[in-house]
């Protein structure tokens, strides 16, 4: 997938709505976004995973045209964002990572002005608002300063306010940080719709529910470079096992029982609260850790999910 | 679901408008954001914007007025203190508000406030955004400064219909450092940058020659305040102020669109260092 070289990146554009070749930014010295190549067909469900710090949002915003890359290329529905920024943008809506809305005007006035930016004429824009409002949960605080919102509410306008325009392109960096689990269920079906309806989603999140749920292939990256590429499904079975085994010894212990369980599974992850044996089969492995001797205060056999691929990859845990 | 597919014609048409590199010929969306907010903004700062030179022209004016008398004003007119230093007020107050919207406001919107990154991220372009911000602080410099000469006129110190013309005068001169200023900002990365504007500021407010005439300083200090800005602002409303025109009120009148020029030259030239860093 990788090292695609600058010459067929026509070609791609044809086929892919985003594309990015040898994509890089950095800060000074520092690199935020180090070499990647990614290509996203029209109406994929497109992933970004990985670590704090990682390069998703600056990623996020090299794709919207308002950050400048240092070197590579990149192409949205075959063009430039750098070098048309405003054509770029008319086709795509923006979840930020923090939430910026206009905390000087009041919430349906948010959509509206925002609507306004685009060039969409206020016949439109008004009953669209009043659609949005809804899909938000927010009708009855229609006419409330934005700084009343609680951050859900917050977040769920900003969402509202990114489909003001249809857009074709939908760029979400972490959209349900914030959400109660309503909310959220909520939104992953509005998005399950879009989707539906043509729209290409990109995601960042930290939450590997729900990038399973929600991402047809996405790519984990760490210190700005991609680690692995594929479906949910495919980077599981690569880089996990189909079940893992959750061992608590007790804080004091589960730094020194790991040389205990040498052997059991395909693989050892020891972690400050836990350990975990990688093996086909779960119960077969508690047996094991049984006719050792050993006797975990808790156990629990599950299968294999996207926390694991990270833990690999990037031997860092996600939760947080 | 109506929600996700009403009006595609619509948004359609708003795609396939033409759009420049950095521009969506979409200022008009700016500028009404602009005046939906002031609805909501603190009246309080609106005010105080309008009261600072009423104040100041109320306290030198009327006050120190009435131990220096008259003075010789433009063209070798005799006039009121009062009216020798109004317009001098008027022009600073022009560069005041006009500087303080494109630096320390811009700074604010882009650094604190994020509002440019909520429109940036909208098919509005860079310079849709700086135009529509200069021509928010020209807007309300007009504001200021009909207002201001309104309260000349009730203190009788307008003589001539020709004072009139100050008004857009001070929208020029507002112009020129608005233009400039904004360029300025782009180059800012912190707070005690910022500051050296207002380093730049107080004494070009005090020493050109707003309060008293130039020629009380030696040659060279007299060049180097002509060459300043705000002395061609004060010099330019001072002779509108009493009808005296000559071929210095032309030069002063091209040296702001010169600036102008420049300033809309160097903005326009760092409007991605200023806002897609
Ligand atoms: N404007 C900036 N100036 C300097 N460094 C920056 C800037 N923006 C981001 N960085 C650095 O670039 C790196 C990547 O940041 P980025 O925000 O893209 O990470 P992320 O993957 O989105 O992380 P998170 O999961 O915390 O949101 C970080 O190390 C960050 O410190
Ligand atoms: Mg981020």
């Amino acid at each position: 997938m990788s090292g695609v070289s600058n010459d067929d990146s026509h070609d791609h554009s044809q086929r892919y709505v985003i594309s990015a070749t040898n994509l890089t930014k950095k800060y000074g010295d520092f690199t935020a976004v180090d070499d990647i190549s990614f290509h996203v067909p029209a109406g994929e469900s497109f992933g970004l995973l990985g670590p704090n710090g990682a390069g998703k949002s600056t990623t996020m915003r090299m794709i919207g045209g308002v950050s400048q890359r240092t070197s590579g290329s990149l192409s949205i529905m075959g063009l430039d964002p750098e070098q048309h920024g405003p054509e770029v943008r008319a086709h795509l809506g923006v979840v930020p990572q923090q939430d910026n809305l206009d905390e000087e005007l009041k919430v349906r006035d948010n959509l509206l002005v925002y609507g306004r930016y685009f060039g969409l004429p206020m016949s439109y824009l008004k009953p669209r608002a009043d659609e949005l409002l809804e899909f938000a949960q927010l009708t009855d605080k229609a006419k409330a300063k934005v700084d009343a919102l609680s951050g859900g509410m917050k977040r769920r306008l900003t969402i509202a306010r990114s489909l003001i325009n249809e857009p074709s392109i939908l760029l979400l960096d972490e959209p349900t940080t914030g959400l109660d689990p309503q909310a959220r269920h909520i939104l992953w079906d509005r998005l399950f719709r879009l989707k539906e309806a043509g729209t290409t989603l990109i995601l960042t999140t930290h939450y590997m529910d729900e990038a399973e749920q929600l991402c047809d292939r996405l790519i984990v990256v760490d210190k700005g470079r991609i680690m692995a590429e594929g479906s949910p499904a495919s980077l599981i079975r690569e880089y996990s096992t189909r079940e893992v085994l959750e061992l608590r010894f007790g804080s004091e212990r589960n730094a020194t029982v790991g040389a205990e369980l040498e052997g059991i599974g395909e693989r050892l992850e020891t972690l400050p609260d836990r350990v975990l044996v990688y093996a086909h089969d779960g119960e077969a492995a508690l047996e094991q850790v049984h006719a050792r001797g050993l006797h975990p205060l808790t156990s629990l056999v599950r299968r294999s999910s996207l926390e694991d691929v990270f833990l690999r990859l990037t031997g860092r845990s996600l939760v947080d | 679901m109506s929600v996700m597919t009403a009006g595609r014609s619509v948004t359609e048409a708003a795609r396939s408008r033409t759009f420049g590199p950095l521009y969506s010929r979409n200022v008009r969306a700016v500028v009404a954001r602009g005046l939906m907010a002031t609805k909501s903004s603190n009246w309080m700062v609106m005010l105080s914007g309008f009261f600072e030179p009423v104040l100041y022209l109320i306290s030198m004016g009327v006050g120190l007025g009435a131990i220096v008398g008259t003075v010789q004003g433009p063209g070798g007119t005799v006039i009121s203190y009062a009216a020798y230093i109004a317009p001098a007020l008027l022009a600073v107050s022009a560069m005041n508000g006009a500087v303080y919207d494109s630096t320390w406001n811009v700074f604010f919107k882009m650094n604190f406030a994020k509002l440019y990154q909520g429109m940036l991220y909208t098919s509005l372009g860079p310079l849709d955004v700086a135009l529509g911000e200069i021509l928010l602080a020209l807007l309300r410099g007009l504001m200021y400064a009909t207002g201001f000469t309104a309260v000349m006129g009730v203190m009788g110190l307008i003589t001539t219909p020709w004072a009139v013309l100050m008004i857009p005068a001070s929208v020029l001169i507002a112009f020129g450092f608005a233009s400039f200023g904004m360029g300025i900002t782009s180059f800012m990365k912190t707070f005690q940058q910022m500051d050296w504007i207002n380093f730049v500021m107080l004494p070009m407010f005090l020493f050109s020659a707003t309060f008293y005439p130039l020629s009380v300083y030696p040659t060279y200090i007299q060049w180097l305040i002509q060459a300043m800005p705000l002395w061609h602002g004060v010099e330019l409303l001072r002779e509108i102020s009493v009808g005296s025109f000559s071929t210095a009120t032309a030069l002063h009148v091209l040296y702001y669109l010169v600036m102008i020029a420049l300033g809309m030259i160097l903005t326009t030239g760092r409007l991605r260092r200023l806002f897609l860093r």
